[in-house]
């Protein structure tokens, strides 16, 4: 998993997480080629310039082609129908259901669990397993960094369970401060939940250590991989997490299709939050049993051909090489923070780039995140600005707002020099000399 | 892409958002009104006093983007002598045109902002003063035809 190895002190200079090959500037051209939508113009003649990836991804040319093969080919109900277009569609599901498993190297592809994103992949351990299993007296440990979906499930669990949610204090530079972890992992503790990259400050936090820690204390660990797993490699046996969850959108596959991984013993303690087909072996008027996983955690009809959409994204990614997409958006957000410390007003959210991925959230004095947003979409230039989903985090800042600019690696060093023009550029206007209505 | 870039945020809008009419605390409101946006934390406090049917003063406290606080501004000053009967029928179409700025529909949730603060106002003044009339008739509370 991409992970820091000494998260407290390690220097800013410390060795890069990746290691493998490079892309050259020919190689991303070819990369974009693959990708239909980045070639278009906006707002009539402004070239796109898409700094969202954090978002949702794009989606390459195979992944399109894939969903248009099913609908087109083989489009039927998986696991049930006894012909030809149900078993080659069971075939595709199943068999994106091994792609998963070796993406993110779990032992069997019984411990992937389909959802329909990140959310309900949190949704289902939260209600399913800690609504269910914790009590008063019991804890759960999150920190203000976390996503609302990793933050507002464990809310709710808590307040169902009578357990106590703590908050894992942050440092100055945004980092989980882990050398007070003793004081609030404690036996008591049952569940850390934590994200294994910050969708704001773009910290990649400690799983290693929080693993061993967690284990430590008897407590499982739920890792929120949403953006992590889009931006370098992820093992779920080392280190050897209980939980972990990401969504396909992020990772250039379709939309609708996320997934829970889970240690067997772990999955097994969930219980189904859905009845329905599928998930039951008997269904008597009295009641049911259910089926085996990960059927127990799938009612209904799947989201079938987003699984083939996601199986051909991860085949994309893994041909890549999760190591050289690392290092390649490593280059683009060190290149993007130097230029941007270069203009008079911006101040960047997060650790230095050696302890983070490719996202820079920022303020820039006497510019609002949104009218910084809507100055650089009119140049071409797609940002986000808002609270992204952590009201806890701006609190924090003491910002209501940041403009946040996310790279993947088929960004180009161009795109990070157009970005900065852009955000001049928005600085200028706001701070031009204007006639005064005399008021 | 200049031209562009000044139509949105022309003089007008940035000239409001720096030198906002009327921004600050009345002493004696007759009604006062916050609200947000919660997606951007844009923010509206909207402050008037009433000379019986006519806005007599109109102040407002905010913070957040250049077109939701020049909005709010631009409101105060548009709304400051007219008739409260006047503003019932306000509709969101004549605040967007007060902005004289094109918005997206995603932008439109921030300039429309102290508008929709104005229509709450308005709408609670109208409900206290059904509820004083229904009070004064001895009379179980009536939802007014509106």
């Amino acid at each position: 998993m991409a992970d820091s190895p000494a998260s407290g002190s390690a220097p800013a200079t410390s060795e890069p997480v990746f290691s493998s090959g490079k892309l050259s500037a020919e190689d991303v051209q070819r990369i974009r080629g693959d990708f239909p939508i980045l070639h278009q113009m906006v707002h009539g003649d402004q070239p796109l310039v898409y700094l969202d990836s954090a978002a949702t991804s794009q989606k390459p040319r195979v992944v399109i082609d894939k969903l248009v093969e099913v609908y087109e080919q083989y489009n039927s109900n998986v696991h049930r129908g006894i012909h030809a277009l149900g078993d080659r569609m069971t075939v595709e599901m199943e068999g994106a259901r091994e792609k998963v498993a070796r993406f993110i190297n779990a032992a069997s592809a019984e411990q992937i669990v389909f959802t329909s994103g990140t959310t309900m992949s949190v949704n289902l351990v939260a209600h399913g397993w800690a609504a269910q299993r914790l009590g008063p007296g019991d804890e759960i440990l999150v920190n203000e960094m976390e996503h609302h979906a990793n933050l507002v499930p464990w809310q709710m669990a808590a307040k169902a369970s009578g357990a106590t949610l703590k908050f894992l204090p942050l440092t100055p530079t945004w980092e989980l401060d882990v050398s007070r972890l003793e004081e609030f992992l404690t036996r008591r503790t049952k569940l850390v939940a934590v994200t294994g990259m910050s969708n704001v400050t773009g910290t990649i936090n400690p799983l290693e250590l929080l693993t061993r820690a967690a284990h430590d204390v008897g407590a499982r660990i739920f890792v929120d991989a949403a953006q992590s797993a889009a931006h370098g490699p992820v093992d779920v046996r080392s280190p050897d997490v209980d939980f972990l969850a990401f969504s396909g959108h992020k990772l250039l596959g379709p939309t609708g299709i996320g997934i829970l991984y889970g240690k067997a013993d772990a999955l097994e303690e969930i219980e189904p939050l859905f009845g329905g087909g599928h998930m039951i072996n008997e269904v008597t008027p009295e009641g049911s049993t259910w089926a085996a996983l990960p059927a127990r955690l799938e009612a209904g009809t799947a989201p079938f051909a987003q699984t083939a959409g996601l199986g051909v994204a991860l085949d994309y990614l893994s041909n890549l090489g999760m190591e050289t997409i690392a290092r390649q958006e490593q280059t683009l957000l060190e290149l993007a923070t130097s230029r941007l410390e270069t203009i008079p007003g911006v101040t960047i959210f997060g650790p230095p780039c050696a302890k983070k991925g490719a996202i820079v959230s920022m303020t820039v004095d006497g510019v609002h995140a949104h009218d910084l947003a809507d100055l650089l979409d009119r140049q071409g230039v797609a940002i986000r600005a808002g609270h992204h989903c952590t009201m806890p985090l701006h609190e924090r800042f003491g910002v209501a707002a940041t403009a946040r600019a996310s790279f993947a690696f088929y960004n180009t060093p161009e795109e990070v020099e157009q970005l900065a023009a852009a955000i001049e550029k928005a600085v200028e206007i706001f701070k031009r000399p204007r006639r005064s209505r005399g008021v | 892409m200049s031209d562009r870039l000044d139509e949105l945020y022309d003089d007008y809008i940035l000239d409001h958002f720096e030198s906002p009419y009327h921004s600050g605390n009345l002493a004696c409101p007759t009604c006062t009104h916050t609200d947000r946006n919660p997606l951007c934390g844009d923010q509206v406090t909207l402050q008037l006093k009433l000379n019986g049917e006519a806005v007599e003063e109109a102040w407002f406290v905010g913070r957040g983007c250049a077109i939701s606080q020049a909005g709010a501004s631009i409101l105060c000053e548009h709304v400051e002598g007219k008739s409260v009967e006047a503003l019932r029928g306000m509709q969101a179409k004549e605040m967007l045109d007060l902005l004289k700025v094109p918005l997206t529909a995603s932008r439109q949730k921030c300039g429309l902002l102290a508008f929709k603060v104005l229509k709450t106002l308005i709408y609670s003044q109208d409900e206290s003063l059904a509820a004083g009339q229904d009070e004064a008739a001895a009379a179980p509370p009536v939802k007014l035809p509106r």
